[in-house]
């Protein structure tokens, strides 16, 4: 009796043990990986809040901030030209946001739920575009937004980024519609409702959070999307915040380093505020695709 | 068309009259609410993958056909033999180090109490949320030759200075340290979600059974997160080869086009040197390796959805 009981004893404690050094491992792994991660957006923080004397000084520490200054933010803000890009950004985005929610809502609604001749099919073929990059279709595109002489304009932009965002939007709203139980659709049946009156009193207020998840994304896709600009505009008028940041503020021999990192930050703060605060809905149309498809 | 989709599933369900009209409407309806979205499909992904291989088949004024011609002079091209090696060697590397420090993390932040893991995993995925272009910015600053502030911490340990951007295998290795910043937080909240859908009972029979940790992770972590992982790795493998935000800002393909991938290459051939067929044609080199990962892909789903059913 006693034999068999004592190995257990100690066995329980270096558990216990185990236990506590898997929690420091996991501590110090995530403090590492943390200051490995925020490192970049820190020090471009830091650069933007110096002036330039502090830039060019070489003799100390780049990772000090020794006299703090707003010069840079105040330049870059008074530039009508940036303000302009992000117009532009802001322009483009809302019109490719409406246009996507509102072609995979109807899209998904259907798919998930009016089966009818090549819905499977198309299900997939979403799917597939979906993995279709960019890169691969700038350059016919090019000429495809050429000849409607749409080269830098912003609406040859509105045109071409539903592909970014369409597919995968569709793709986790057929999943969010589709675990909505029948019941409900066949009680609104009997009550007389149409099928539009399903969709809008239904669908769309029961799987909101899908829908919160899917605009996130398409909000966050057009708004970092940057091989179509950098294809289809040359003209900086029409640039949005992407394109216009790396190309425009960058120029001659001397950079003014401290307004290109106030620029990029000012031009990266919208889609961190929407993630800083719908994180959760942020993670879930991130994870969409994978858990749900 | 759509009448004829509307006969079709009609003529389908042979059900009363009322009802077969129901139907009939039904798949009208059906159709006319995703051809938006087969419009955008067809419009701006399917025809335009078909003219690329059209376009990669004329000659530079697109006046001529002149058949593979475009191909064969890019296989024979050493810059364009680099840009192969390069492009693979890139999102090989790239997409195993995300892997593997993703899954890191994602363990790391699963075996902390769940209240403290939100804080974490909201700083860890920052660099996701930042767009890659502007980002890239800021490295492409803390690689600066002479501001350098990465040198300064490389100094500070008594490590001589590294010419980040300016030698062909360092900037080869920096793009992928960009990369794998930017894309091993999406590996680490794929495998979170993953890891939290395993069953807690099936530890706790192994507890039971003596198991160890390497048992553990081997025997139930992996094959039950398999699916999620090669789904990832997959999708991760497409979008790194396809990478063209980075090297862009990064380097531009120098020093000397060495550094080039794929979609650089072909934005340099097609848009900077106006040979629009050619650079179509190197933008088509993409489409094999995307075809044998879709293919899996779309295995690797059926196979799971026959599991969740």
């Amino acid at each position: 009796m006693s034999t068999s009981f004592v190995p257990a004893v100690r066995r329980q404690g270096s558990l216990h043990a185990e236990r506590r050094w898997a929690l420091i491992v996991a501590y110090v792994s995530l403090v590492l990986a943390s200051i490995v991660m925020l490192a970049p957006p820190f020090y471009m923080l830091l650069t933007s809040l110096k002036g330039s004397a502090e830039i060019a000084d070489l003799s100390g520490n780049p990772w000090l901030l020794r006299n703090p200054t707003l010069e840079n933010y105040a330049a870059i803000i008074g530039s009508s030209m940036f303000r302009g890009f992000f117009w532009n950004s802001i322009k483009v985005t809302v019109m490719v946001v409406a246009i996507t929610m509102v072609v995979s809502v109807l899209a998904a609604f259907a798919l998930a739920r009016m089966k009818f001749w090549g819905s499977e099919f198309l299900a997939t073929g979403i799917f597939l575009t979906y993995l279709v990059p960019d890169t691969l279709l700038f350059l016919p595109l090019y000429q495809i937004v050429g000849g409607l002489g749409l080269l830098d304009s912003t609406w040859g932009l509105v045109l071409v980024y539903p592909t970014l965002t369409v597919p995968f939007c569709t793709w986790i709203m057929i999943g969010y519609f589709a675990s909505i139980p029948k019941e409900l659709d066949e009680a609104a049946l009997i009550d007389g409702a149409n099928w539009a009156q399903m969709l809008w009193k239904i669908f769309i207020p029961v799987a909101l959070p899908g829908i919160i998840a899917a605009t996130i994304f398409a909000f966050t896709v057009s708004w970092a999307a940057f091989v179509y600009p950098t294809a289809f505009i040359t003209r900086p008028d029409e640039m949005p915040l992407t394109i216009g940041v790396v190309s425009q503020l960058i120029r001659g021999d001397t950079f003014a380093w401290g307004q290109i990192m106030a620029g990029a930050l000012l031009a990266a703060l919208p889609p961190v505020v929407v993630y800083a605060f719908l994180m959760d809905y942020y993670i879930a149309g991130l994870t969409a695709g994978a858990t749900k498809g | 068309m759509a009448s004829n989709i509307a006969m079709a599933g009609g003529a389908a369900a042979p059900r009363p009259g009322s009802l077969r009209r129901f139907a009939r409407a039904r798949s009208t309806i059906a159709f006319l609410m995703t051809l938006p979205l087969i419009l955008i499909i067809g419009g701006l992904v399917v025809w335009p993958a078909g003219y690329a291989m059209h376009l990669a088949t004329m000659n530079r004024r697109m006046t001529a056909y002149i058949g593979l011609e475009n191909f064969v002079i890019l296989l024979e091209n050493d810059t364009f033999r680099m840009v192969i090696f390069q492009s693979c060697f890139f999102a090989i590397v790239a997409v195993l180090l995300k892997a593997l420090i993703g899954f890191w993390l994602a363990h790391m932040l699963h075996h902390i109490p769940t209240k403290g893991q939100r804080k974490w995993r909201g700083m860890l995925l920052v660099p996701w949320v930042i767009p890659p272009a502007l980002s890239t910015l800021g490295w492409w600053w803390m690689f600066e030759p002479s501001y350098s502030s990465i040198n300064f911490l490389v100094n500070a340990v008594g490590f001589p200075s590294i010419p980040w951007l300016g030698s062909p295998w360092w900037a080869r290795i920096s793009i992928i340290i960009v990369n794998v910043w930017y894309g091993a937080p999406f590996f680490m909240i794929m495998y979170l979600a993953a890891l939290k859908s395993v069953p807690e009972q099936l530890y706790e029979a192994a507890a039971i059974d003596g198991a160890s940790s390497w048992q553990r992770l081997f025997r139930i972590t992996l094959p039950m997160m398999r699916n999620i992982i090669s789904i990832t790795v997959l999708f991760s493998l497409i979008v790194t080869f396809a990478n063209y935000d980075i090297v862009r800002v990064l380097t531009n393909g120098g020093p000397r086009d060495l550094t080039h991938v794929f979609a650089s290459y072909a934005f340099q051939v097609g848009v900077l040197s106006g040979n629009i067929p050619r650079g179509a044609a190197v933008s088509l080199f993409m489409f094999p390796l995307l075809a044998v990962v879709a293919f899996f892909m779309l295995r690797g789903i059926n196979a799971r959805n026959k599991e969740m059913a």
